[in-house]
């Protein structure tokens, strides 16, 4: 029976020293330790987050250097594309002046080539008209009085007999 | 590495065991003075298991009258009887020869037990009990100290730890690492799916305490030694405490539904006259239940571990000893086990029991 009989003296004393305790280890052991591992396992899950954003930002960077790499491929192109359009522009507005040029210096001299010509013949009929004239005068000096009228006679047979 | 130096010491507990009861033993059959007679366990194991005014250490003989005298440590006792406050040492009982008498009162120490004696000296009724008039017993007992050694143990393991994370050591390592994950298993698995999220914060420190409380305890009765030895979490006193305080936060933390539930069942009102008082003995056999199977779990591996013991002087030959000795071996690990699993078992069904008291809805 003693066995199943609580002390009373023994009930007191547990109480006392169970409450005791549980004061003493509630301030200066629980709260502590709980406050030092929840503090670790938020300073975990900032870790971890800082190491996520940092991987995230790496790959952000890589992302924008990519980019930029291909900008300036694409603009490396570009200048190169216009610099050869520019040439071939250039070499193409140079040969079409050159022509341009040439065919001017082709025409002038084909037009001064005409007019000397022109002039020659000219002259050339005029040379003959008057070696006609003259000779006309010559063998016809008696027969035609009238000069001009000779004249005009022989510059019609002249045009007919065109020389071109 | 761990596990033989668990081997070593558990050995080297059982061999202990076996040490102290055989000087026990052998007070037990001197008393009887009559050595031939059958040894009988019983007042053996029941001494070990109940409450004592004296820490026995070990027995002496004196070689010359070859009597036996117990070496043990003396207790304060503290008596209020009368309306008078006495404070003695247990000492000065010598083991219940002689009475104590303190100006007009006079105490006499029968069976561990403290007794008055009235002008009609000592009374025995049939059962040779005594009918004297008990004092007020507020004595420091072997279970009594063993209580504050225990708390102060729990002090001096706990606090350096916590102090470890102040200074800044966040990284477990040593004692800090091994109970860590216990500290944190309660409150992860234990505290917060039973009780809830939003309450569990406040019945921590009490889970806790609880749960080292008694697993230190639990541990220390296994030593068979000085500082250990004492069945203190196989006593029914202590184990009622523990409970009630489980029943006394029940309580005051018990929610408007649970109360509800308890004094105005959800059942024809004319069926409450059965209903209430079966509601009321279901929140005190709660704690209850708590009581009696820490109580009943320490106190049974105990007397097992003595009564396995007790076999070699029932059988009186030494070459009963190895049996002996590897069914304690096997029992001493079991109480390990024992110990570690009684404590959570207490720890969750508080969790328990304080989460349905502080549920708001079914």
């Amino acid at each position: 029976m003693d066995l199943v009989t609580p002390a009373i003296g023994l009930v007191f004393w547990t109480v006392l020293i169970f409450l005791i305790l549980l004061v003493l280890l509630r301030v200066f052991a629980w709260k502590p330790i709980l406050n030092a591992v929840n503090e670790r396992n938020e300073s975990i899950q900032e870790a971890l987050a800082a190491a996520d954003k940092a991987k995230e930002e790496m790959i952000k960077l890589q992302a924008d250097n990519e980019m930029v790499l291909k900008e300036a491929r694409i603009e490396r192109d570009k200048i190169l594309k216009e610099a050869r359009d520019l040439k071939d522009k250039t070499i193409a507005e140079a040969k079409v002046q050159a022509k341009l040029e040439a065919e001017l210096l082709i025409t002038s001299a084909k037009n001064a080539i005409q007019n000397e010509k022109r002039a020659a013949i000219n002259q050339i009929k005029n040379e003959v008209a008057n070696l006609s004239v003259l000779i006309a005068e010559k063998i016809l000096d008696k027969e035609l009085g009238n000069a001009a009228d000779q004249k005009t006679l022989i510059q019609d047979m002249l045009n007919k007999t065109n020389i071109n | 590495m761990k596990r033989i130096y668990l081997f070593i010491s558990v050995f080297f507990f059982a061999f202990t065991v076996y040490g102290t009861e055989e000087l026990v033993s052998n007070e037990e059959s001197h008393n009887k003075s009559d050595k031939e007679e059958a040894f009988d366990p019983t007042p053996m194991i029941m001494h070990h298991i109940n409450d004592s005014h004296y820490w026995h250490l070990f027995d002496l003989t004196d070689k010359e009258s070859g009597k036996v005298h117990p070496v043990s440590i003396p207790l304060p006792v503290i008596l209020i009887y009368k309306g008078n406050l006495d404070i003695f040492l247990s000492s000065k009982f010598h083991h219940g020869e002689t009475s104590v008498k303190k100006e007009d009162r006079e105490y006499f120490l029968f069976h561990d037990k403290i007794y008055a004696i009235e002008e009609t000296g000592l009374l025995l009724n049939k059962e040779h009990h005594p009918t004297n008039p008990k004092p007020w017993d507020f004595s420091i007992t072997k279970n009594v100290a063993s209580l504050l050694l225990s708390a102060m143990l729990l002090l001096a393991v706990f606090i350096p730890i916590a102090r470890k994370y102040k200074k800044g050591k966040l990284v477990p390592s040593g004692l800090q690492g091994f109970l860590e994950p216990i500290v944190l298993f309660i409150k992860e698995d234990i505290a917060e799916p039973n009780i809830g999220k939003h309450n569990y914060q406040k019945f921590l420190p009490y889970l806790l305490t609880a749960f080292f409380f008694i697993w230190f305890n639990n541990m220390l009765g296994l030593i068979p030694f000085f500082p250990g030895g004492a069945n203190l979490t196989g006593n029914i006193a202590v184990t009622m405490t523990l409970a009630f305080f489980t029943l006394v936060l029940t309580s005051k933390s018990g929610s408007k539904t649970y109360w509800g539930h308890v004094f105005t069942p959800p059942v024809p009102k004319w069926l409450w006259i059965i209903m209430i008082p079966v509601e009321i003995i279901g929140v005190l056999s709660k704690p209850f239940a708590l009581m009696i199977r820490l109580f009943a779990n320490i106190t049974a591996g105990h007397i097992i571990v003595l009564s396995l013991v007790s076999l070699i002087f029932i059988f009186k030959t030494v070459w009963i000893s190895p049996a002996s000795i590897i069914l304690v071996l096997f029992m001493d690990v079991l109480e390990l086990l024992v110990a570690l699993l009684q404590a959570y078992i207490f720890t969750l069904l508080s969790a328990l029991f304080i989460g349905l008291a502080v549920q708001e809805h079914h």
